[in-house]
């Protein structure tokens, strides 16, 4: 290990690399090596006074972690404001992700609405049609949940083949918050469903106006109508001041900005419903209203974005995994390309429609690596290969690929996104 | 007093008027007007509930289009850079290159009226007249060749207009498939080789890191060029995986 390697243990980089080195010198660890500068030299910040607490009135990372951020990809959308981001997935652990890193899609850019001219509306086949302020609202009881929203397109690039390299463009269509909010049944209520009423179509308030029909049962069932996340106000992209929750099911349907609930008798086919959220198979047919968001898992660690670093010995793979239909209670993951198994240790929460944190830990000797986890459901379905899917959906569906990943980890503990037979 | 206090105060005072609610309610809410729900209700369904009285013809509905639809979906539908194509597409769906149209994929052209009138055009949503709206929806049927140029649509015949892939959709069967339901799962032994046929590198469509991550990325870059020659792959054929899943993806968000 160089003196020049040593004095770059502050930036990003330098870290990495020192990562490597010491790797390679862990089977030497007892042997005379140089005295480690960031022990021997005094740093700065144990030497001089650092910021006051009035100099971030609103907390945010380190700058070391600067690289944590949303990505988009520029080539899938002809512009930004009708387009999506992705969630560092692999920059995550747990089961939360950070209000600032949940992944964004808007259909006509985030509205930036004034709580004070907040309204919601519920019409249509209603007793009494009402309109509610924001303050109206938070007089419900209210209610706590942490549930994954998954955008129905995630891994919809991945269809013919592997395509991006990197978890959060395979996988990070998606984020797992805890929503505070009322029971979407406890409104309609009050504004009494008559008995014709089978359908509820809520309405944005943002420029798409984004509507999804959704049948009463799943309306009544565990919808909320949400206003805080992770305990803050919904940050503007996630639909401030309010949108609704749709547990287990696409993304597209919980609509932001919610302006209005209309109750009626059929569903409304709108945009994105048809044109849009609509499963094409590969004789031309296609599947509609296809809601819940099947049991799916995917490595974050390591992974492309994420490589192994940290040179041969002791490893943590970790991933998350989720299911629209219940919770997670077993994840399998493989070293190599799926000849043997084993059970992943799953911690945190396992809640139901939340995202569940997986690990395994192993010893890594330089091998090459092809690494894949299966996600099993409480409804015992078990996670498919993405050759098992394209044999009963083809290639044209874009959405609700759950297919399982593959990660090639070469003998440097580079990662590539793979497939293998 | 600030808008928000002064909306709440207003609120609050409405509130107070609202019709007496249901014994099992909260009491919560006000009434909404009549011309609170009309200035809102805008949605149309299939059936041709919500639609407007109004009628427009293609030849209006053509000037329309191209002045405020053709810069991003063409003079007759065809689609600019990556925005929805409208017209054209028929035949394409059971094909590697599906072309999902109005007139090829859509179901229902009361979708139309309400997409155009919700959120059309991109950027001044809401602002078409019902007559306008009702020609730009003749016109996008007439580039789909399902009218003639004489056509005028209007609410007394809207919905005798069907498009031709309407029975093509149906309700979701995932849980019929073999893949649904418990099944038991290989352990140990699965398989006896393994080989890697698809790789995202030979795609080479990630977007680039701006940040420290740069100082990985020649390093991965530099491995996968290498590992291409052994697999023995040639530039066409890489070309040619490029260009087909490039396109496919276009559409997963658009």
């Amino acid at each position: 290990m160089t003196d020049d390697i040593l004095k770059k243990t502050s930036s990003r980089r330098g870290f990495l690399a020192g990562g490597i080195a010491a790797g390679a010198t862990t089977v030497a660890a007892t042997v005379a090596r140089a005295d480690d500068p960031a022990i021997t030299e005094l740093p700065y910040w144990t030497q001089a006074l650092g910021e006051g607490v009035d100099a971030r009135p609103y907390g945010y990372p380190s700058e070391y972690e600067a690289h944590v951020v949303r990505k988009n990809v520029p080539w899938l959308t002809a512009d930004t404001v009708s387009s999506i981001n992705f969630t560092p997935l692999h920059e995550l652990d747990g089961i939360i992700t950070p209000n600032g890193l949940c992944f964004e899609r808007h259909h006509s850019g985030i509205a930036e609405v004034d709580p004070g001219e907040y309204r919601l509306m519920i019409n249509g086949l209603v007793e009494r049609p009402l309109v509610f302020t924001i303050e109206d609202l938070k007089r419900f009881p209210r209610v706590n949940h942490i549930y994954f929203l998954e955008c129905a397109a995630n891994t919809g690039m991945e269809w013919r083949g592997a395509q991006l390299n990197g978890c959060q463009f395979t996988h990070g269509m998606i984020h797992n918050v805890m929503y505070t909010g009322v029971k979407l049944s406890d409104v309609l209520a009050e504004a009494g469903v008559k008995t014709s009423g089978a359908w509820i179509l809520p309405e944005g308030s943002d420029a798409s106006a984004m509507t999804r029909s959704i049948p009463m049962e799943k309306a009544l069932d565990d919808c909320l109508i949400a206003f805080k996340m992770n305990g803050e106000a919904l940050r503007p992209e996630q639909g401030y001041p309010a949108r609704l929750v749709v547990p287990g099911w696409e993304g597209n349907m919980w609509v932001k900005w919610l302006r209005r609930i209309e109750v009626g008798d059929k569903p409304w086919h709108h945009r994105e419903e048809t044109s849009k959220y609509t499963d094409l198979l590969a004789d031309g047919k296609a599947r509609r209203f296809t809601w819940e968001m099947d049991v799916k898992s995917v490595i974050t660690n390591p992974s492309p974005q994420a490589p192994i670093a940290h040179g041969h010995g002791p490893a943590v793979l970790t991933g998350v995994a989720w299911s629209g239909r219940g919770t997670v209670p077993r994840v399998d993951v493989t070293l190599d390309g799926g000849k043997n198994w084993v059970q992943a240790r799953i911690d945190g929460p396992s809640l139901n429609k939340s995202m569940h944190r997986f690990y395994h830990e192993f010893t890594w000797r330089g091998e090459p690596l092809l690494l894949q986890s299966r996600a099993h459901c409480s409804t015992g379905t078990v996670q498919p290969t993405k050759d098992e899917l394209r044999e009963v959906r083809g290639e044209n569906s874009i959405y609700h690929n759950n297919g399982i990943q593959t990660w090639y980890v070469n003998e440097k503990g580079e990662a590539e996104n793979v497939e293998i037979s | 007093m600030s808008r928000f206090l002064k909306a709440l105060a207003l609120s609050a005072a409405a509130a107070a008027l609202a019709a007496p609610a249901a014994a099992d309610t909260l009491g919560l809410g006000r009434a909404a007007t009549e011309a609170e729900i009309a200035a809102w209700d805008i949605d149309i369904r299939p059936d041709g509930q919500g639609l407007p009285v109004g009628s427009g013809d293609v030849e209006t509905g053509e000037e329309l289009f191209v002045d405020l639809c053709a810069s991003c979906h063409g003079d007759f539908g065809e689609g600019v850079d990556r925005w929805p194509v409208l017209a054209g597409g028929l035949g394409t769906l059971d094909t590697d290159d599906p072309v999902k149209t109005v007139g090829s994929y859509w179901p229902y052209l009361s979708t139309v009226y309400d997409y155009v009138h919700r959120a059309m055009p991109f950027g001044n949503a809401q602002s078409l007249s019902d007559d306008e709206v009702y020609a730009i929806t003749a016109y996008i049927l007439y580039s789909n060749d399902l009218v003639e140029d004489d056509f005028e649509l209007s609410n007394e015949n809207f919905t005798e207009v069907r498009l031709p892939n309407e029975e093509n959709f149906f309700m979701d069967d995932r849980a019929e498939s073999p893949l649904f339901g418990a099944r038991e799962v290989c352990m140990t032994d699965c398989k006896e080789t393994v080989e890697i046929l698809k790789r995202a590198v030979i795609i080479d469509v990630t977007p680039e890191t701006d940040d420290e991550d740069a100082s990985l990325a020649p390093k991965l870059i530099e491995g996968a060029v290498q590992r291409d020659a052994s697999l023995g792959l040639s530039p066409e054929g890489e070309t040619m995986i490029s260009s087909a899943v490039v396109v496919a993806a276009a559409d997963v968000t658009e």
